[in-house]
């Protein structure tokens, strides 16, 4: 049954793809990269496999053409740009027409409402308003799904605090460092669950775990925190999102999923592997075959909150994130699973690689809570623990330092979880 | 008595710091401790209205916490404290840590203990009429 309703989808999927094609070929860009795949018109995808002989997009791709390069429509049909939030490297410009904008805010309003948002919640916004997707993202969705909607934006975290509490907001929207942060900050003001009255966690733009999102839940009163997934240069926040019943991360139904190995070859669904994205009927920034560079699982077919399409596990990490340590492959996404195993530390922390002579070595920097302090036994014993708990994860001898509360950077935007020195200079 | 540990990084500057925030706080140091290690120190200190102090600190973004402890008065003499240290430890008491006090009350000396077990060292304090301080 699933079988054959992939089937149909693909087929029609195929006559979308062909449209997408078409689009991308006003951008001289994808003329040329189509032309040396042997596709000269949208007419010689004949098949899926045609499709797949198209060579991927890459973050580079976007740089080179920087600023509007690969804008398939001519500026007066845009209404709006976004720019990527350039924590890897130069920014990236992408453009939306008004269609577009349509589009992407009725993805969010059907990804909200399949979270258990309704048209009675009050959703407070704090991703940043501006060139960042996120905030004008939820917002537009938000609206569209005709909830009541505050623009708080990211940063003044006290501010947040006081909506929570005042204009008792039942959705929270945010990264889930930000959101752990503003419950952080509300427990030393005296404040816990028992004084807001959220129901609804949608969290996003970073990649986070299973341990991370119980934590939330407890701190902030959360019926259910969700995992929002998405990026400037396929949309924006909405792409993907999980649903209350958390079967994984529904794919908006604009989009076409790939995976694929580190050499590029297409996995088969059920294989982590690399998120390539394709847009369905985008005009302004058509994507084709975009390497996302996060690594997740491909999944299709119908879900009990009535979604019927793919679906992706949860990131599992980026693959830039990946660090490679004394030849082990390591994710900050591992070393959390083990800080949040630990009594006594606060989920913040900070991943610092250095090398010391040819070894490559790791530090990682953990925030302790005041539970733990007085005896500097204790306070040993957390340490120890710690770096037992990541060899057993990792195999990995590293060592562990405990750090004052606060003394960590925090991000509105995406947590800044590894400092690599290797790389740089001495 | 309520002591008050901070919680303090091993960075150049930030015991005098804290110092300086209890200074600016109007809070008087009647007895303290610091324990440290390689990266991080654990600094102990008894003063007037322990839970205000605890407030402000936080508030001040330390990481603080209150713990009980006792404040002996023994007397001011070689053996004074071994004296009743020996006492303690014939009942079971373990001490965690101690340090002395810098006001003296009469002509008696004052130590903060630390112990594991509350019960056991109320039991001994009151039986060997140990004079404890508020």
């Amino acid at each position: 049954m699933e079988d054959k309703m992939l089937e149909q989808t693909l087929e029609q999927t195929l006559t979308r793809l062909r449209e997408t094609v078409r689009q991308a070929m006003r951008v001289p860009h994808y003329r040329e990269s189509f032309a040396g795949a042997g596709i000269e018109s949208a007419e010689d995808i004949k098949s899926l496999a045609d499709f797949q002989m198209i060579p991927v997009t890459q973050k580079e791709d976007l740089r080179q053409n920087y600023p509007m390069g690969l804008f398939a429509e001519p500026l007066e049909n845009i209404v709006r740009i976004q720019a990527s939030s350039g924590t890897t490297g130069k920014m990236t410009v992408v453009g939306y027409t008004a269609n577009d904008i349509e589009m992407w805010s009725a993805a969010v309003a059907d990804a909200l409402r399949r979270g258990g948002v309704t048209p009675r919640d009050i959703v407070q916004v704090g991703y940043g308003y501006g060139l960042f997707t996120g905030g004008l993202g939820l917002h537009y969705g938000s609206e569209k799904l005709g909830a009541l909607t505050i623009p708080l934006s990211g940063g003044n975290t006290e501010r947040h605090i006081m909506f929570l509490r005042d204009l008792k907001s039942t959705v929270l929207a945010c990264t889930p460092s930000y959101a752990l942060h503003i419950a952080s900050t509300a427990a030393s003001m005296g404040l816990g669950p028992e004084d807001f009255h959220l129901r609804v966690g949608v969290f996003g733009a970073e990649p986070w775990t299973e341990a991370m999102r119980a934590e939330i839940q407890q701190r902030l009163g959360l019926e259910n925190a969700l995992d929002i997934y998405g990026l400037s240069e396929i949309m924006g926040p909405g792409v993907a999102m999980e649903c209350a019943h958390k079967n994984g991360l529904h794919l908006a139904p604009p989009f076409y999923p790939e995976i694929l190995d580190e050499k590029g070859i297409i996995l088969p669904l059920g294989s982590q592997g690399e998120l390539v994205l394709t847009s369905l009927g985008k005009e302004a920034f058509p994507s084709v075959r975009y390497r996302t560079k996060d690594l997740t699982t491909l999944s299709y077919g119908r879900c009990a909150c009535g979604f019927c399409g793919w679906s992706m596990t949860r990131m599992a990490g980026r693959v830039d994130d990946m660090l490679i340590i004394r030849g082990v492959n390591v994710f900050p996404s591992q070393i959390e699973e083990a800080i949040l195993s630990v009594e006594g530390l606060e989920p913040h922390y900070l991943i610092v690689v250095d090398r010391r002579g040819a070894l490559d070595y790791l530090e990682v920097h953990v925030e302790v809570s005041a539970e733990a302090v007085d005896a500097i036994s204790h306070l040993e014993e957390l340490q120890e623990t710690l770096q037992q708990r990541i060899y057993r994860i990792l195999g990995l001898g590293v060592r562990v330092r405990l750090v004052e509360p606060m003394s960590l950077p925090r991000s509105e935007g995406k947590a800044v979880r590894v400092k690599d020195l290797r790389t740089k200079d001495k | 008595m309520l002591q008050v540990s901070v919680f303090l990084e091993n960075a150049k500057g930030r015991l005098a710091q804290v110092l300086g925030d209890l200074a600016e706080m109007g809070v008087n140091i009647k007895a303290l401790s610091l324990a440290d290690t390689k990266d991080f120190g654990v600094l102990r200190l008894v003063v007037d209205d322990a839970e205000r102090v605890e407030k402000l600190l936080k508030e001040r973004l330390y990481v603080v916490k209150l713990t009980r402890v006792w404040c002996l008065q023994v007397e001011d003499r070689p053996g004074g404290l071994a004296e009743v240290l020996d006492k303690l430890v014939e009942r079971g008491v373990i001490v965690e840590y101690m340090y002395g006090f810098v006001e003296k009350v009469g002509e008696l000396a004052q130590i903060v203990l630390r112990v594991r077990d509350q019960a056991l060292m109320e039991a001994a304090v009151k039986d060997f009429c140990i004079g404890v301080s508020a």
